[in-house]
């Protein structure tokens, strides 16, 4: 990104991303109360199993997302060591 | 016979390259514990998940799928919610151990707090939470060198066998050695667990779909959770406390410090969820056994999946499955080892005695791998436990070091030694008074709802834990700030 547009990708990185974080929370911890039942069956796996295994795959989409969208994965690799 | 030489030709294999990774170094205390921070993605990649897929993976995770049927996914829920923690928790812990050349996890809480004392009760955490990973370790050789022995080698034999394997393994090789026959493994792993998922369901049943519904239909309400005990409050409770805890592990948390770059996590944290579907053939297999072998009870359960190779397959391909199935036992074992070993010696021996030399402690710390394993060894032969849940009670341990961990990290921070160290105490106190006295939340507070007594003891020690902490650190606070701040900006 820019220089000029700096500020907006640090809000970025300290508000949406951490959201788009807790999105696999909700999916797994918050999901399983309502996904508790064998049907219907999907792939041949039951409800509840297909049910983990989608946000298994989901939790590494939004990763792959977050590590897109933030500023620091832009910057060469010396810029994030330690200068001790 | 043909099985047992397949797999004492897979151990001769993994010494081999852990004496060739050590061929050539000078092994100081940071080269052999953390490999000289100069591993870089795949390397990481492999030693997290060389991690990952441990006996619990083969063994615990079929056995449970077997056994308890729906309450096993929890397995599959709670890596991939670990690795998207892992983005934003291990940057800052890589750095700051750089910075100031850590080698344990203890060290980074003193370095942190300025505190060897808080150093030494986390290492002392982490070696009692890791003492019931280690036996299930143990548990899970003895079960393959046995199985595959078809009867011929007693289990109690065949845990001497697996523990003296173990030991001189680790005390050959170091990292490098886990981290090469990490390689080895987990290529073994993936074809084999990924065939027998796959080749078992449909021997027995004639499909993956086929057997789910003639499971469901021979046990109704078997494929998911009950409405009370392991039921979706239990299963939410113990997902969140594995997440939390994913990286609490004194092994993990170093293994952590091998890497090169931070990147190498954050690029991590996006592949290796994806890895984690590996665990759906584990649980294949492990419904299929239900089918192929039934009738295993309490602990045995542990059992079947060795059961059903032994049923479907000739003895060669037995060794192969149970060779791999030691080199999952064997790399996470001998860092768990390596590391409990490091522990005790950096973070324990030298507060008792600070004049010792860097050579002392190094030699101490070899000393004491076999001396945890006889321990290990012990507790392994007064057993009984399933795999599944001795890491439960390992978790729950260890997840009490997250509060301290995660509150210790922002650059202003609220907690202080004295908060963080009564709040791991008080934590893992709740964990051992239930567990010792077989207490549950439902005896304790039978007016509660039955969601809330369904909860992990783990997570309700974490909230004890918690609280403990905020409220002795507000109290010690005071007192304490003038000498926080110089030591938070410290740079020794």
């Amino acid at each position: 990104m820019s220089p000029a547009r700096k500020p907006g990708s640090t809000r970025t990185s300290r508000v949406l991303l951490p959201l788009l974080g807790a999105v696999p929370f909700v999916g797994i911890l918050g999901g399983i109360f309502f996904v508790n039942r064998v049907t219907p069956y999907v792939l041949g796996l039951p409800f509840i199993l297909f049910w983990v295994v989608l946000w298994v795959v989901l939790g590494s989409v939004v990763t792959a997302v977050i590590y897109r969208l933030d500023p620091g994965n832009r910057e060469p690799v010396e810029a994030e060591e330690v200068s001790s | 016979m043909t099985a047992l030489v397949v797999i004492a030709a897979f151990l001769l294999v993994a010494i081999a390259l852990g004496v060739r990774a050590r061929s050539g170094r000078d092994m100081s205390l940071e080269e052999w514990s953390v490999g000289g921070r100069g591993f870089g993605t795949v390397f990481v990649f492999l030693l997290l998940a060389g991690e990952l897929y441990t006996t619990f993976t083969f063994l615990g995770a079929s056995g449970w799928a077997y056994g308890k049927g729906g309450p096993a996914l929890y397995i599959l829920g709670y890596a991939s919610l670990a690795y998207v923690i892992s983005y934003w928790l291990l940057p800052p812990v890589w750095r700051f151990a750089k910075e100031h050349r850590l080698v344990s996890q203890s060290d980074f809480f003193v370095q942190k707090f300025d505190s060897p004392v808080l150093g030494a009760l986390v290492a002392l955490v982490g070696v009692v939470a890791m003492v019931p990973y280690l036996v299930l370790q143990l548990t899970g050789m003895g079960i393959i060198v046995s199985a595959s022995s078809y009867g011929h080698v007693s289990p109690h034999v065949a845990v001497v066998i697996g523990t003296l394997a173990l030991t001189a393994y680790v005390t050959v090789s170091g990292i490098h050695g886990s981290a090469w026959t990490a390689v080895v493994k987990d290529a073994l792993i993936l074809g084999i667990v990924v065939f027998l998922g796959i080749y078992l369901p449909l021997h027995y049943s004639g499909g993956i779909g086929k057997m789910f519904h003639s499971i469901d239909a021979a046990r109704p309400g078997f494929l998911t959770l009950p409405h009370s005990g392991l039921s979706p409050a239990w299963f939410a409770s113990t997902v969140l406390l594995s997440a939390l805890g994913f990286y609490m592990w004194p092994h993990t948390f170093s293994a952590v410090y091998s890497a090169k770059d931070p990147r190498a996590f954050r690029r991590n944290a996006v592949f290796l969820p994806l890895y984690q579907l590996v665990l759906l053939f584990v649980f294949f297999a492990g419904f299929a056994a239900i089918i192929a072998v039934p009738g295993l009870k309490g602990s045995d359960m542990d059992l079947s999946l060795l059961n059903t190779t032994v049923k479907t397959f000739d003895p060669w391909f037995v060794g192969v499955v149970g060779g791999t199935g030691m080199l999952t036992a064997l790399v996470p074992g001998s860092l768990l080892l390596m590391t409990s070993a490091t522990c005790l010696a950096k973070n324990v021996y030298r507060l008792a005695r600070p004049d010792a030399t860097d050579r002392t402690v190094g030699r101490l710390a070899k000393l004491l791998v076999p001396v945890l394993s006889a321990v290990a060894l012990l507790f392994t032969f007064n057993g009984g436990s399933t795999i599944v849940n001795l890491l439960l009670m390992g978790y729950a341990l260890v997840t009490q070091l997250f509060p301290a961990l995660l509150l210790s990290l922002p650059s202003r921070r609220f907690v202080t030694k004295q908060g963080a160290a009564a709040g791991i105490v008080s934590g893992v106190a709740t964990v051992a008074v239930v567990t010792l006295t077989g207490t549950t939340l439902a005896d304790l507070l039978p007016f509660l709802p039955q969601p809330v007594k369904d909860l992990n003891v783990g997570v309700v020690a974490l909230l004890v834990n918690t609280a403990v902490l905020f409220a002795v650190s507000a109290a010690t606070r005071a007192s304490t700030v003038p000498s926080a701040v110089p030591v938070a900006g410290d740079a020794t």
